[in-house]
């Protein structure tokens, strides 16, 4: 398509040919500066603020009141600093925690229900579906206060388990991403599993999840970045208490909390950020085809 | 002959039955956490609630409401963003996903660049761009020095801090991006290049070609952007405690909306009435306002659903 943009031979017929094909050329070169210039102006812009935190985590803690924007000594002692200054570990454990029970939990329960959206006639399959997407679409802070009296009762505020615990009954994110890719799966491969006599479950542990596995890829790495991410839920269940405390919640209040100055801030950003972006280096495919999915099926 | 039609039958009795034990999971999950708690939403509505008692007020949470200022400050600002970050959001991703398009050298290295933000953590992210944009040392004022003009207060400034919320929300953009990379690259190269053929200019091409193409594909990221600017909540609460000095330390009382309520979204001053105030009637009230505005737009995706179940089932 920016071939046939970009040339669009309409120069009036009475001009030399000669002429046309170089003015031709030499429009396509300008447009091909003029786009990857435009690109590299707009990459800059988007790498730089990670940059300048980069540059900001590794400086003085007098040279961070300045407003100097290149570090005179580079401190990497900055980041041993904020290990003690604040618990960070206590913070990353709970964490991974939340995360890593989160998307376990999440993945035992959404593909079954994804898997039977997908591939069971039964009357209210469309009715089942649409509760899927009320329920995504649903602002969390709508049925905030029921929900956290649910779980008051229980005994469980102050810790992660009231955002833990309700993985294990599906997750509306997942269920939908899942059974709009399991409807991609042509009907004949769990049809012929079928007549070779195997179980729903056999079917789905042999035949589907094989076939699924770029899809489950994707949910998996979404729920653990959304728990990883997340600041609303342990805000609302388990900022009141200091041991339960996530990455989000101490960065939040990071600054003020330890009266620091903006390069420790900034280390502590940093930290909070390395693991997300190594992992999206190591696993790219999977998330650019898992937002694809997200938006193209939908 | 018969058998093979009185087998689908069988089976298909029978899948009723199988489908309620494979969806048993999910349907307690839904009962449990979606239709329970907005019938208890709206019963908390008419009730006076602060943990311990319990009292039938009627109308009283909903009369004050009315006169609730910073209710109508937060629907505001909520509002704000559904018109102008949105749209900014939405136009910007179209446009570097037009530009990725036409990009003959590095355009997968472009597409990582222009993704990789929207993967920050959303309080890294935030604290990041308060230091960025910090009047005293922020980088971008440095800059903007650089060539004469003066910056800004950014988060400090009630007039700026929605809009340096907007430019977080763009950095952020990079998902969408990739939703409308994947359906430009869908639209069939022939109908440009009959286009081409027949005089069509670029802007001509886009409108007719381009636009109704991928129209439904920019539906549903307006419809989602729209609904997550209902729930705004983290950026703006970040930006306000950090930008403000204020602790987030259990027990104290940090009003949100630093500068002057400029950044007090709905959903925060719902939070703040809940579980910093304690009236958790009122807050019901508040969130039954923020359930009709996000239904509103869901039944618009609900129907763009129903088509595409017709096409594939």
């Amino acid at each position: 398509m920016s071939t046939a943009l970009a040339t669009r031979p309409q120069a009036p017929a009475s001009r030399p040919r000669g002429r046309t094909a170089r003015s031709v050329r030499g429009r396509r070169i300008l447009y091909w500066i003029a786009t990857h210039a435009l690109a590299v102006a707009l990459a800059i812009m988007f790498i730089g603020p990670l940059v300048f935190i980069a540059l900001t985590a590794l400086m003085t803690d007098q040279q961070a009141l300045t407003s100097q924007l290149w570090p005179r000594s580079w401190n990497w002692g900055n980041f041993a600093e904020i290990f003690e200054r604040s618990p960070l570990l206590l913070w990353i454990g709970n964490t991974m925690l939340y995360a890593v029970l989160g998307t376990v939990f999440m993945l035992l329960s959404s593909i079954p229900v994804a898997y039977a959206l997908a591939r069971f006639r039964f009357p209210g399959r469309r009715a089942a579906f649409l509760a899927v997407i009320a329920m995504m679409m649903l602002p969390p802070q709508v049925v905030a206060v029921p929900v956290y009296l649910i779980w008051a009762r229980a005994e469980l505020t102050g810790t992660l388990w009231p955002l833990i615990l309700p993985m294990l009954l599906g997750d509306a994110f997942s269920i939908f991403l899942l059974r709009q890719f399991l409807l991609t799966i042509p009907k004949d491969y769990t049809d012929a599993a079928r007549v070779d006599g195997c179980s729903d479950f056999t079917t789905l542990v042999r035949v589907v999840l094989p076939m699924a596995r770029p899809a489950i890829a994707a949910v998996a790495l979404f729920q653990f970045f959304y728990c990883w991410n997340d600041y609303y839920g342990p805000l609302l269940y388990a900022s009141t208490n200091l041991d339960n405390w996530t990455l989000s919640i101490g960065l939040a209040s990071f600054k003020a909390l330890h009266s620091v100055q903006w390069n420790l801030t900034m280390a502590a950003t940093l930290l909070v950020m390395a693991p997300v972006i190594i992992v999206f280096f190591l696993a790219q495919r999977v998330f650019i085809e898992g937002v694809t999915l997200t938006g193209v099926k939908g | 002959m018969s058998t093979v039609l009185a087998a689908p039958r069988t089976w298909r009795r029978r899948e009723g039955l199988r489908a309620l034990v494979w969806l048993s999971p999910w349907l307690v999950g839904f009962a449990v956490f979606f239709l329970y708690p907005l019938a208890a939403t709206v019963y908390f509505s008419f009730h006076r609630y602060d943990l311990f008692t319990l009292e039938f007020v009627g109308l009283d949470n909903y009369r004050y409401f009315l006169t609730d200022e910073r209710a109508f400050v937060s629907i505001g600002n909520t509002l704000w963003l559904v018109v102008f970050m949105v749209p900014a959001q939405v136009l910007f991703a179209l446009g570097l996903a037009q530009l990725v398009t036409r990009l003959k050298a590095g355009a997968g290295l472009f597409r990582t660049i222009f993704y990789l933000p929207s993967l920050i953590p959303t309080v890294a992210g935030t604290v990041a761009f308060v230091f960025l944009l910090n009047p005293a040392t922020g980088p971008v004022n440095q800059l903007l020095e650089l060539i004469g003009v003066t910056g800004p207060d950014w988060f400090g400034d009630r007039d700026w801090s929605k809009p340096s919320l907007t430019l977080l929300g763009m950095w952020g953009v990079g998902n969408t991006m990739v939703i409308f990379l994947a359906a430009l690259l869908d639209v069939p190269r022939h109908l440009y290049e009959a286009a081409a053929l027949d005089g069509a200019g670029a802007w001509r091409q886009f409108r007719s070609i381009t636009l109704p193409t991928i129209s439904p594909v920019l539906v549903f990221s307006a419809v989602t952007g729209v609904i997550y600017a209902l729930q705004y909540f983290t950026q703006a609460m970040i930006a306000a405690r950090v930008a403000s000095g204020a602790t987030d330390s259990p027990g104290s009382s940090f009003t949100p909306g630093y500068p002057e309520m400029s950044t007090l979204t709905l959903p925060q001053w719902l939070f703040h009435a809940g579980f910093r105030d304690f009236s958790m009637g009122y807050a019901c009230v508040l969130a039954l306002l923020l359930f009709a505005a996000s239904m509103a737009f869901t039944l618009i995706l609900l129907r763009r659903f129903r088509a595409f179940d017709r096409e594939v089932s």
